[in-house]
C-alpha cells in the first residue's frame, strides 16, 4: 500500500486525487455516493463484454469530466494485489473451454480468457468511478454525506476520528522511523529487522491509546455528554438533478444492454 | 488481502455482506460513545500499520496485523476495520465497493477468533509467554483470513481452486513475519502498557 504515497503527500484528504474541479466538483455528495454505489452493483452484474467496456468507458468519461490527473488516477485503479493479478492469469489455464493456445503442454480456454478479461474490466470501472465520484471528497464530508444517508452515528463517528488520526498516527510513524534511521536501523530480512518493527507497531499502539485518552479528557471538559452534532446540511440544485438523470440513464441503458442481450 | 470487484459470485458476495453488517452491528453495540476515540485512534493505527512494508526476501510485504486488531479491539475489530477498508478502497483504489463486505468478513472474522483464542494468553502473567501467545494469534490471523479468501473464491467457481491453494501456500512467509511482528509487539505493550488488552472490555475503565 505504502507505494501509493509519494513524499510529500499527505496521507488522506487532498492525497488521493487532488480535490475535484469543473463541473462535477459541486455534485451532492450523498448523491456521488449513491451513483458510484447504484454504477458497481449494476456493472458487477453484468457479463456482456461490450457492456462492460462501455461502464469503463463511462467512468473514464466522469474522470475527465471531473479534470483529475490521468496519469496517476489510471495508475491507481490499475494496481492490484499480486494475487489477484496471478489469479487472473491463472484463469484461462484453470477454467474448461475451447482451446485458444498452449503454453508449456498446459491449453488456455476461450472460457477463462474472456472471464479474465471480463473480471479486470469490471473491477478497474467500479474502482475508477469510486475513486472519481467519492475520492475526490474531503474525507469528513464523506462522513457526513454516509450520515446524510442512514449510516448509524457511532460507525459514522467511528469513521471521522480514523480520519483525524490517520494524519497524525503516520506523521508519529514517521517521526519513529527517523528515530531508528538516526540510531543506523536499516531493514533487512533478519529476526532483529522483524522485532524492531514489532516494537515499533506496538509503540504506535502504545502512545495511540494515551493520546485516546487525553483526547477524551479534552471532549468531556469540553463538554461532551456522548453525542456528537454532525452539523453538515446538504441541499440538491439544478446542478444536482441534471447529474442523477444523466447518472441514472448511463446505468439503466448499461442494464438495458446487458438485458436485451441476454433475452435475445 | 483485497478481492477486487467482479471476481466472485452473486451469493458469495450477499452472503458475505450480511455476516460483515451483522459483525459491524455487534462490534458498534460493545462500543459505547466513550470508548469512540480509543477505537478510532486504534484503528488509524492499524491503518498506518498497513502502510508500512516489511523486507522479505528480494521483495517486501505490506503489514496487515489483524491479528493484533483483534486482540486489542475484540468485536469493535469489525466497524474498525471496516472503516480502514472503506478508506483503501474510496482514497487509494485498493480492494472494491461491492466486495467490502466479503473483504472485511476475511479481515475481521479471524481478529474476533483470534481474540477469543489467545485473549487468556496474552494476558498471562510473564510477557514472555504473552508474547508466545500473540505470534500464534498474528499467524493465525494470517492463515485464517488466506484461508477465508480461498473459501471465497472457490465457493465462487470450481476454475478459482488452483489459485486459491496457491495463494495459501504463497502466504506463509507472511503468516510467519505477521507472528513474529505481533509477537515483538505483544512483548513490548505488556511491559510499557499492560492494560492495552482489555481496553476495550471493561466497562468504562479507559484510564
Amino acid at each position: 500500500m505504502g507505494h501509493v504515497l509519494t513524499g510529500s503527500e499527505k496521507t488522506l484528504g487532498a492525497s488521493a486525487v487532488s480535490t475535484a474541479a469543473g463541473f462535477m466538483g459541486a455534485i451532492d455528495p450523498r448523491l456521488r455516493i449513491v451513483a458510484a454505489a447504484a454504477f458497481a452493483v449494476v456493472v458487477v452484474a453484468c457479463n456482456w463484454m461490450p457492456v462492460l467496456i462501455l461502464g469503463l468507458a463511462v467512468s473514464v468519461g466522469v474522470m475527465l469530466a471531473m479534470q483529475l490527473p490521468v496519469g496517476r488516477t489510471l495508475k491507481r485503479m490499475a494496481a492490484m494485489d499480486s494475487f489477484i493479478i496471478f489469479m487472473l492469469v491463472l484463469l484461462p489455464f484453470t477454467m474448461p473451454g475451447e482451446p485458444v493456445f498452449t503454453l508449456w503442454g498446459l491449453e488456455a480456454s476461450w472460457e477463462g480468457l474472456f472471464k479474465a478479461i471480463a473480471i479486470a474490466l469490471k473491477a478497474n470501472a467500479v474502482i475508477l468511478m469510486l475513486m472519481v465520484l467519492v475520492g475526490t471528497m474531503e474525507p469528513v464530508t464523506l462522513g457526513h454525506a454516509l450520515h446524510a444517508l442512514r449510516v448509524p452515528a457511532a460507525l459514522v463517528h467511528l469513521l471521522l476520528f480514523t480520519i483525524r488520526y490517520i494524519e497524525v498516527l503516520h506523521a508519529e510513524y514517521s517521526r519513529l522511523r527517523m528515530a531508528m534511521k538516526a540510531r543506523g536501523f536499516r531493514p533487512t530480512s533478519s529476526m532483529h529487522t522483524y522485532r524492531s518493527f514489532g516494537y515499533l507497531v506496538g509503540m504506535m499502539l502504545v502512545r495511540a491509546l494515551e493520546r485516546s485518552e487525553r483526547i477524551l479528557d479534552a471532549m468531556k471538559c469540553r463538554g461532551f455528554t456522548g453525542t456528537i452534532p454532525l452539523l453538515a446540511k446538504f441541499e440538491l440544485t439544478g446542478r444536482d438533478a441534471a447529474f442523477a438523470v444523466a447518472m441514472g440513464g448511463v446505468i439503466v441503458m448499461l442494464a438495458a444492454m446487458e438485458l436485451a442481450h441476454v433475452l435475445v | 488481502m483485497h478481492i477486487v470487484d467482479g471476481a466472485l459470485s452473486s451469493p458469495v458476495v450477499i452472503g458475505g455482506t450480511l455476516l460483515a453488517v451483522g459483525g459491524i452491528a455487534l462490534g458498534l453495540r460493545k462500543l459505547p460513545m466513550e470508548k469512540i476515540p480509543a477505537a478510532g485512534v486504534l484503528s488509524a493505527t492499524f491503518f498506518v500499520a498497513s502502510l508500512v512494508h516489511v523486507p522479505i526476501g528480494p521483495s517486501s510485504v505490506h503489514l496487515i496485523m489483524n491479528g493484533l486488531a483483534g486482540l486489542v479491539l475484540g468485536w469493535a475489530a469489525f466497524p474498525a476495520l471496516f472503516v480502514g477498508l472503506l478508506l483503501q478502497a474510496v482514497f487509494f483504489g485498493f480492494g472494491g465497493l461491492t466486495v467490502l463486505g466479503v473483504n472485511t468478513l476475511n479481515i475481521a472474522l479471524p481478529a474476533v477468533i483470534v481474540h477469543f483464542v489467545c485473549r487468556a494468553g496474552v494476558r498471562s502473567v510473564s510477557p514472555m509467554a504473552a508474547a508466545i501467545w500473540g505470534g500464534i494469534g498474528g499467524g493465525l490471523a494470517i492463515a485464517l483470513t488466506t484461508g477465508a479468501v480461498a473459501i471465497a473464491l472457490a465457493l465462487s467457481g470450481e476454475e478459482f481452486l488452483p489459485a486459491a491453494k496457491l495463494v495459501f501456500f504463497a502466504h506463509i512467509p507472511v503468516m510467519a513475519i505477521e507472528a513474529l511482528l505481533t509477537a515483538a509487539a505483544v512483548y513490548l505493550a505488556r511491559r510499557v502498557k499492560p492494560e492495552l488488552f482489555g481496553v476495550l472490555d471493561a466497562p468504562g475503565g479507559m484510564s
